[in-house]
């Protein structure tokens, strides 16, 4: 099967400073690629590579065959990134939030079916209230609700989404991702914990 | 606390124009909540126009004379103000990147935000101007032109300033930064817009002045939204 994502020699450098050279990697429909390092190896920067918000400084990525910087908006079609920063604006409440970012993404989402979504993520009662007095963890929540929408984007690019999660968020997210790689979607992730997805077969392993 | 998603079925694609509209009224909504920021740009420039009068004293003749070029300097003036933050605040959140990330073009989303920027600052500003004609005694049919040139002129104002702003995204001091980006360029703007209330107090024709404000605004409008986008694209890298 021809991958959907691909790396070909794929250089980083930031602030003067080689972090990778000649990264190569290939992933199929329905395969999780985790990417491991230590701090400062360059884990974030090759997921906004992955997204093209980086542009590498060698070497290319293609999703389905084509360059990602030729896609352009084509691209922001097919792909959810969660960065750090949780993508909320504080005076806003969670459901606000969240269609917003689907809009963006492309996806015309109901206020219904995001209010639904923000109580799978254990956020019921919590929907109305502005985004400043939700808990670090909720915050994120309310960012990963996204994922629960986005079954029609095919790549999840997620940097360090278990972080600030509680067991009972972390395996609602495990799930999540399971069923995005049944659907034959693409995960790619970091993580320092090891997590719920361990024992899951098709995983692609990147050391930085 | 259940894996299954709330919506397996696929939601509808979200259009260009839907986006768009979606990133306007989410600006037009973080306005009205914080309506402080808002307003504090308003009562700026009628506190610095206003200072003039009572500055340089009640010589009639010599109010009406300056009262052009004052309330444009102040507009410009107040006009910066809420420009430092145009771009700043989403950079901070990480909603820039979603921006960038999003399945519409970043020059178009760019001007849903320009066109929320100027209802929530330049369109104030230029409602308020008639009130400020009245401290300057100047004649109703002056402040009409004050009016109209501040409603073709402010407009540019957003859209260089944006330029502006997405140039500085992250860099310490934007808040001074930007003005001294931005003000340079707006001097054609300036200088047009104050002689058209001078041409109208003087009894000379106002249309050479205002197709130069509308050729203005045309050409911001087409370049800066693209200047703009590749500025935060580089910004956020």
């Amino acid at each position: 099967m021809a991958p959907l994502l691909e790396l070909r020699a794929v250089a980083c450098v930031r602030g003067g400073r080689t972090l990778f050279t000649g990264l190569d990697c290939a992933v199929a429909a329905g395969q999780l690629l985790r990417v491991q390092g230590a701090n400062g190896a360059g884990k974030t920067s090759l997921l906004r590579m992955l997204c093209g918000l980086l542009p590498p400084a060698q070497g290319r990525i293609l999703w389905r065959g084509e360059s990602i910087a030729d896609l352009a908006e084509d691209f922001g079609r097919e792909l959810v990134y969660l960065g750090h920063a949780a993508a909320l604006k504080d005076d806003l409440n969670a459901t606000e939030n969240l269609l917003i970012a689907c809009q963006l993404g492309g996806l015309a989402v109901a206020p219904a079916a995001a209010r639904a979504a923000l109580q799978h993520a254990g956020l019921s009662g919590r929907d109305r209230v502005p985004a400043r007095q939700l808990s670090q963890g909720q915050r994120r929540r309310v960012a990963l609700a996204r994922l629960a929408l986005a079954a029609a984007a095919p790549l999840w690019v997620l940097d360090e989404p278990f972080n600030a999660l509680d067991t009972a968020a972390a395996a609602w997210l495990g799930g999540l991702v399971t069923q995005q790689l049944g659907r034959g979607g693409v995960v790619v992730l970091t993580s320092h914990q090891p997590l719920a997805l361990d024992g899951l077969a098709g995983q692609v392993e990147l050391l930085l | 606390m259940s894996a299954s998603p709330a919506a397996d079925a696929a939601p509808a694609r979200a259009g260009v124009l839907d986006a768009m509209r979606c990133l306007f009224v989410r600006d037009l909504r973080l306005a009205l909540r914080r309506r402080t920021d808002t307003l504090s740009a308003l009562v700026f420039f009628i506190l610095v126009a206003s200072l003039f009068p009572l500055g340089v004293g009640p010589e009639l003749a010599l109010l009406r004379s300056m009262a052009p070029g004052v309330v444009w300097v102040a507009a410009l003036l107040a006009s910066m103000l809420s420009l430092g933050r145009m771009f700043a605040d989403d950079h901070q959140d990480g909603t820039l990147e979603q921006m960038l990330l999003a399945a519409c073009p970043l020059p178009l989303l760019v001007l849903a935000k320009i066109a929320a920027h100027w209802l929530c600052s330049g369109l104030l500003l230029a409602l308020a101007s008639p009130l400020l004609a009245l401290q300057f005694d100047l004649g109703a049919a002056d402040a009409g032109v004050l009016l109209l040139a501040l409603l073709l002129g402010t407009p540019v104002l957003s859209l260089v300033g944006a330029v502006g702003a997405a140039l500085t995204v992250g860099v310490r001091g934007a808040a001074v930064l930007v003005p001294l980006l931005v003000l340079p360029l707006c001097i054609p703007v300036l200088i047009f817009g104050a002689a058209a209330v001078e041409a109208s107090r003087s009894g000379m024709g106002v249309a050479g002045h205002f197709s130069l404000l509308a050729a203005f605004l045309l050409l911001s409008l087409v370049g800066a939204p693209w200047a703009t986008a590749a500025a935060l694209r580089i910004a956020v890298e």
